[in-house]
C-alpha cells in the first residue's frame, strides 16, 4: 500500500516539508558543528598567511593583475597597449578596484 | 481548531492530489524552480563565505605596502626608498620585499616567485632550494627531494631542489607560489643587489596608518601606498561585485523563469478553470478555493526553495562549489582546491526566501480569486 493512501496525502507532503525543513536546519547545525575545526584551519591558513606577508587570494592566476587584485594599479588590465583590451575571463569577473577616498586612501593614484 | 486542522488537511490532501493530476507539467515547474533557487543560493552562499575567508586570511597581511610607480606602470623600489620610509616616525619593522610573475612555459601556469623573510617564516628555502605551493608542486609532478626545474627569462635553467610543498589546506592563498633564497631570485630575474618589488611596514600605533601614510607618499611622491584597510576593502567590493555580476549574468534566466511561473501561476487553463467551477457548484467557499490555491503555490515554491537550498549547501561547502570553477578558472591553468569554511548568513537565507517564495504564491492569488468569484456556471462552460 502506497504511503499516501496510509496518512493521506496532507500527510505524505508534511512529511517531505519536514524533511526539506529538517535538511535546512542540519545546514545550521552543520555550520556549528564543522566550525571548532574550521576555525583552526582558517587560523593555520591565515597564519601562513600573515607570515608570508601575502596580500591577495589565488583564485585567479592567468593574470597579474588578477591575481594580485589589491597590488595592481587601475590600468594594469590595459596597460600591455594603449588600445588593449582585457581579454582575460575573470577580468571581467573582478573589474576594477574602487577608490576609496579618505582616510587610509590608496594614495598617489589616479583614477 | 480541530475543526480548522481538519478542514486544512483535506485542503492539502485535495491539493496534493490536483498537482499529482498534472504531474509532468508541475514536476517541470519545480524542477525549474529548484534549479533556479540552487543557483542563487550557491553565488550567494559561495560569494559570502569567500568575502568572509579573505577577511580573515588578509588581516594579517602588510599595514603598508609602498610600491614605486614608473610611466604608469609599478617598477622596481630602491633599497634607499627603505631608510627614507625608516625616518618616518611611526613607521617600523620597514623592509624590502622580492617577489614577481613568472609564466612557465613548461605547463603555461603562472606562478608568483617569492623571497620569504627568514625571520617571520623558519622554513625558509636556502639557496638551490625552493618551497613550493601544492598547484605548483601538482601541476609540475614534483615531490620533495625532486627537482623543480625552471627557465628564467634569461633563457638560463634553474634547478631548485624542493625542500617543501606549502599546506595543501591553504591553497586559496599559496598554490601558485615558489619560495626561493633572495640570490636565486634576483640571479633568476637577474635582479640588481641595489632594489626590491615594494617595501612594507608596520605602524607603531594603528590609529596613525593613514597619516603615516600619507608621510610616505608626501616624502617619496613617485610611489604609491596600500594599506592594509585598502585590501580588505578591496576584496569586500570585489565579492559584492562579483555577486552582481554573477546575479546579472544569471538575470536571462531568472527573467526567463518568472515569465514561465508567472504564465503557470496566473494564467489558469481551461482544465482548471472547470475544476473550480465544479468545487463550487458542488459548495466550496470561495475562500476555500483560494486558500487551496495558496496551498499548492506554498506547496510549489516551498518545496523548491528547501530543496534547492539545501542541494546549494552541499554544493558549495561540501563540493567547492565544483560547477562554479569553470567560469572562476578562465583561462588559468593552476586553480586552487580549497574548502571554505561554512558560514551561513541568516539574513540572506530570510531574503532568498522572501524573493523566491513570495512572488509564486502572490502570483497565484488574482487569477484565482477572479475564477473563483465567478459564477459557476460561467467558469463552467
Amino acid at each position: 500500500m502506497a504511503m499516501s493512501d496510509t496518512i493521506g496525502k496532507a500527510g505524505a507532503a508534511g512529511v517531505l516539508f519536514a524533511l526539506g525543513v529538517a535538511g535546512v536546519a542540519w545546514t545550521a547545525l552543520d555550520v556549528r558543528l564543522r566550525a571548532d575545526e574550521a576555525a583552526i584551519r582558517q587560523g593555520e591558513r591565515a597564519r601562513l598567511a600573515r607570515v608570508l606577508e601575502l596580500t591577495d587570494l589565488a583564485l585567479f592566476t592567468e593574470a597579474r593583475y588578477t591575481r594580485h587584485v589589491s597590488q595592481s594599479d587601475l590600468h594594469s588590465a590595459f596597460q600591455d597597449h594603449p588600445m588593449s583590451l582585457d581579454h582575460f575571463p575573470s577580468g571581467s569577473l573582478i573589474g576594477a578596484r574602487r577608490i576609496h577616498p579618505g582616510a587610509g586612501s590608496i594614495i598617489g593614484e589616479q583614477p | 481548531m480541530t475543526v480548522w486542522l481538519r478542514r486544512q488537511k483535506r485542503l492539502i490532501d485535495y491539493t496534493v492530489a490536483s498537482l499529482l493530476r498534472r504531474a509532468a507539467r508541475n514536476f517541470a515547474l519545480l524542477a525549474v524552480y529548484t534549479l533556479i533557487v540552487f543557483v542563487l543560493a550557491t553565488v550567494m552562499l559561495f560569494t559570502h563565505a569567500l568575502r568572509q575567508e579573505a577577511m580573515v586570511l588578509l588581516d594579517g597581511a602588510p599595514e603598508i605596502t609602498v610600491q614605486r610607480i614608473s610611466m604608469g606602470r609599478h617598477d622596481l623600489i630602491p633599497a634607499s626608498y627603505v631608510d627614507a620610509i625608516a625616518d618616518i616616525r611611526g613607521a617600523r619593522d620597514v623592509r624590502g620585499r622580492l617577489w614577481g610573475y613568472f609564466y612557465d612555459t613548461a605547463n603555461g601556469a603562472n606562478y608568483t616567485l617569492m623571497v620569504p623573510d627568514g625571520d617571520r617564516y623558519g622554513a625558509a628555502p636556502d639557496v638551490g632550494e625552493t618551497v613550493a605551493g601544492a598547484g605548483v608542486a601538482r601541476s609540475r609532478g614534483v615531490v620533495p627531494g625532486k627537482y623543480l626545474f625552471l627557465l628564467s627569462p634569461r633563457a638560463k635553467l634553474f634547478k631548485l631542489k624542493l625542500k617543501d610543498v606549502l599546506d595543501a589546506d591553504s591553497e586559496i592563498v599559496t598554490t601558485d607560489l615558489v619560495l626561493m633564497a633572495e640570490s636565486d631570485f634576483r640571479a633568476f630575474f637577474d635582479v640588481a643587489p641595489d632594489v626590491h618589488t615594494d617595501i612594507v611596514l608596520k605602524v607603531r600605533n594603528p590609529r596613525e596608518v593613514a597619516k603615516v601614510a600619507e608621510k610616505i607618499s608626501n616624502a617619496l611622491p613617485d610611489c604609491r601606498v596600500v594599506t592594509r584597510g585598502d585590501i580588505l576593502r578591496t576584496y569586500d567590493s570585489v565579492f559584492n561585485w562579483r555577486e552582481g555580476i554573477l546575479l546579472a549574468l544569471l538575470g536571462g534566466a531568472i527573467f526567463a523563469f518568472v515569465i514561465f511561473a508567472w504564465e503557470k501561476a496566473s494564467g489558469l487553463s481551461a482544465e482548471e478553470r472547470r475544476e473550480i467551477g465544479i468545487l463550487k457548484a458542488v459548495g466550496w467557499e470561495t475562500s476555500d478555493v483560494i486558500k487551496m490555491k495558496m496551498w499548492e503555490g506554498a506547496v510549489v515554491s516551498l518545496g523548491a526553495f528547501l530543496t534547492g537550498y539545501v542541494l546549494a549547501y552541499i554544493h558549495v561547502f561540501y563540493f567547492s562549489a565544483g560547477l562554479l570553477e569553470p567560469v572562476l578558472k578562465g583561462w588559468a591553468v593552476l586553480y586552487p582546491r580549497f574548502e571554505l569554511t561554512p558560514q551561513v548568513d541568516g539574513v540572506q537565507v530570510a531574503t532568498l526566501l522572501f524573493f523566491t517564495v513570495a512572488p509564486y504564491i502572490a502570483a497565484t492569488l488574482v487569477p484565482i480569486w477572479r475564477a473563483a468569484i465567478t459564477d459557476p456556471d460561467a467558469v463552467m462552460r
